[in-house]
């Protein structure tokens, strides 16, 4: 099986505007930043997150927190994906109770990993509010879940893959579309 | 490509044949555990439906408890045999009793027997991941890595350490697992107690590693960063054994001696303690005793082997790691690379 590049989605210039854009949408739906806090998904949510809050510092002046998930052990699949699948430290630091919560993932799929990412935060409390935002969504739920803060919706097929490169992880910045070929 | 180091044995039965890379990766892997033990709901459903066997064939409270909830804040079901309880009392073989454990279907046996070799033994003989949770005098692996995690988390390194193990080493598996995973990162040991209690051939269990035995407990503490207390066992002891009065005069860890130590040393003691004999409650109590982060770290560190060897199962029986199910095979399996696979961790993508 062959993986080949079909098409770049967004340059690193773009991912940046999007993420700007999309700091301003979480801002005004929710009224500001009060009780507001960004989760990062590992891996590529967490410099996502990281970015969104950067931008809202510089919309609101003020700090939001950001904490990471790592959602492995709330996998449906494991015994499918990995016979060992590695363990990433979670890290949030703040209370989750009555906190408005954004979970943030470079790809919205099946949906699996948002339902697993739920189940996580709610082991650590309750808070008031959770939603969504993403990168890229490319449709294919297998969950009922949605992004409330959408980058982009790309039209896929199954057997196409979209790579989400970012600086902090993989050395490049774009987005771009695979797709495996026998 | 780096490689990924991952935990590719099948079972877990001891530490020694375990290479530096691979028992800090068990370590690493406790770490996550160790952040659920401090959410309000610390249950997970990871091995939701999986089964753990509980097999004691030697008394235990701490070590069964601590491996039972680790499987169920994992999900697992477990299931317990005493030794008291059991139908040993009446006769039946270890494989006997381990192959009608097996014909319940767990997805692992966690065994402790007063045989060294044991859990070995019945490992070979079944095609579910074995953990030894102590055998005789040889290992207590999941011991050893809670040590470790411990002395780790309050230091930053468990690497060229000054280790003092003090008490019973004749009869301590304990001090086993300790010498040979401390002993990969290059940590150097002093071992004391009374003569009949510190055998020389201890100094050469791990080739490579500096072992010296000492009779005077203030000599073992001079310069100790990390200082290992044991039990004095009783129930392991067939020869006449010294007096509590005087092990207490000889050998009792009290505020006085630890002060020969490095002042930021720690006191560890995988319990239960025998307050007022070979500790005083002044140290057992003191800011330099880990004795209670251990036993929280314990449960840390079951989760993760019990985690590593059980998810990952397909679900049919047959273990990946298993290549030939019911027949013996090699000393300490070792897993297909499917395990190493880790290019399907990485495009996650869902």
């Amino acid at each position: 099986m062959k993986i080949i590049e079909k098409a770049q989605l967004m340059s690193a210039a773009e991912i940046d505007r999007t993420l700007q854009r999309l700091a301003h949408e979480i801002v005004e739906k929710s009224g500001g930043t009060k009780h507001l806090a960004l989760i990062g998904i590992r891996r590529r949510g967490v410099p996502l997150a990281q970015r969104i809050a950067q931008a809202m510092r510089g919309i609101d002046g003020v700090e939001v927190p950001v904490g990471t998930l790592d959602i492995t052990l709330y996998r449906d699949d494991l015994s499918k994906v990995a016979p060992q699948a590695v363990l990433q430290s979670s890290d949030i630091t703040f209370g989750v109770d009555g906190m408005n919560l954004v979970l943030v993932d470079d790809v919205l799929y099946t949906g699996r990993t948002i339902r697993a990412a739920m189940n996580g935060l709610f082991d650590l409390g309750r808070p008031q509010r959770v939603s969504l935002c993403v990168l890229i969504d490319r449709g294919h739920r297998e969950m009922p879940i949605e992004a409330q803060f959408t980058g982009r919706v790309v039209q896929t097929s199954d057997t196409e893959i979209i790579e989400v490169r970012l600086r902090e992880i993989d050395n490049e910045e774009r987005v771009v579309l695979v797709d495996r070929v026998e | 490509m780096k490689e990924v180091v991952t935990y590719r044995f099948r079972d877990l039965l001891a530490l020694e044949p375990l290479s530096a890379a691979e028992l800090t990766f068990l370590l690493d892997q406790s770490k996550p555990f160790q952040e659920i033990q401090r959410h309000p709901l610390k249950k997970l459903a990871t091995l939701r439906g999986k089964t753990v066997a509980l097999a004691f064939f030697e008394t235990s409270t701490r070590t069964r408890i601590s491996f039972g909830t680790a499987a169920s804040r994992l999900g697992a079901d477990t299931m317990n045999l005493q030794a008291e309880a059991s139908s040993l009392k009446k006769g039946e073989t270890l494989l006997d009793t381990a192959f009608n454990l097996n014909a319940m279907k767990p997805d692992c046996l966690v065994m402790r027997h007063a045989a060294s070799g044991a859990p070995d033994y019945v490992a070979r003989h079944l095609d579910i991941p074995v953990v030894n949770a102590g055998d005789g005098t040889h290992e207590h692996p999941s011991q050893g890595l809670l040590d470790a995690l411990t002395i780790r988390d309050r230091k930053g390194t468990i690497e060229n350490l000054h280790v003092t193990i003090l008490g019973d080493l004749s009869h301590s598996r304990v001090a086993r697992s300790n010498i040979h995973l401390l002993g990969k990162f290059g940590c150097r040991f002093t071992l004391c107690g009374p003569a009949m209690w510190v055998p020389r051939e201890l100094e050469h269990i791990a080739p490579g590693t500096s072992i010296r035995s000492v009779y005077k407990i203030e000599e073992a503490l001079e310069d100790a960063d990390v200082i290992i207390m044991l039990r004095v066992q009783t129930e392991r002891q067939h020869e006449p054994s010294i007096s509590a009065n005087d092990y207490i005069h000889g050998y009792q860890l009290n505020a006085e001696r630890l002060k020969r130590a490095k002042p930021d040393a720690l006191v560890l003691h995988p319990g239960p303690m025998n307050r007022g004999i070979e500790i005083t409650p002044e140290v057992a109590d003191g800011p330099q005793s880990c004795v209670l982060e251990q036993v929280t770290n314990g449960v840390a560190v079951r989760m993760a082997i019990l985690y590593l060897l059980i998810a990952g199962d397909a679900g049919d029986g047959t273990h990946p790691a298993a290549q030939s199910p019911g027949t013996p095979t090699a000393h300490n399996r070792r897993a297909t690379d499917r395990a190493a696979d880790a290019s399907v961790l990485k495009g996650k993508d869902c």
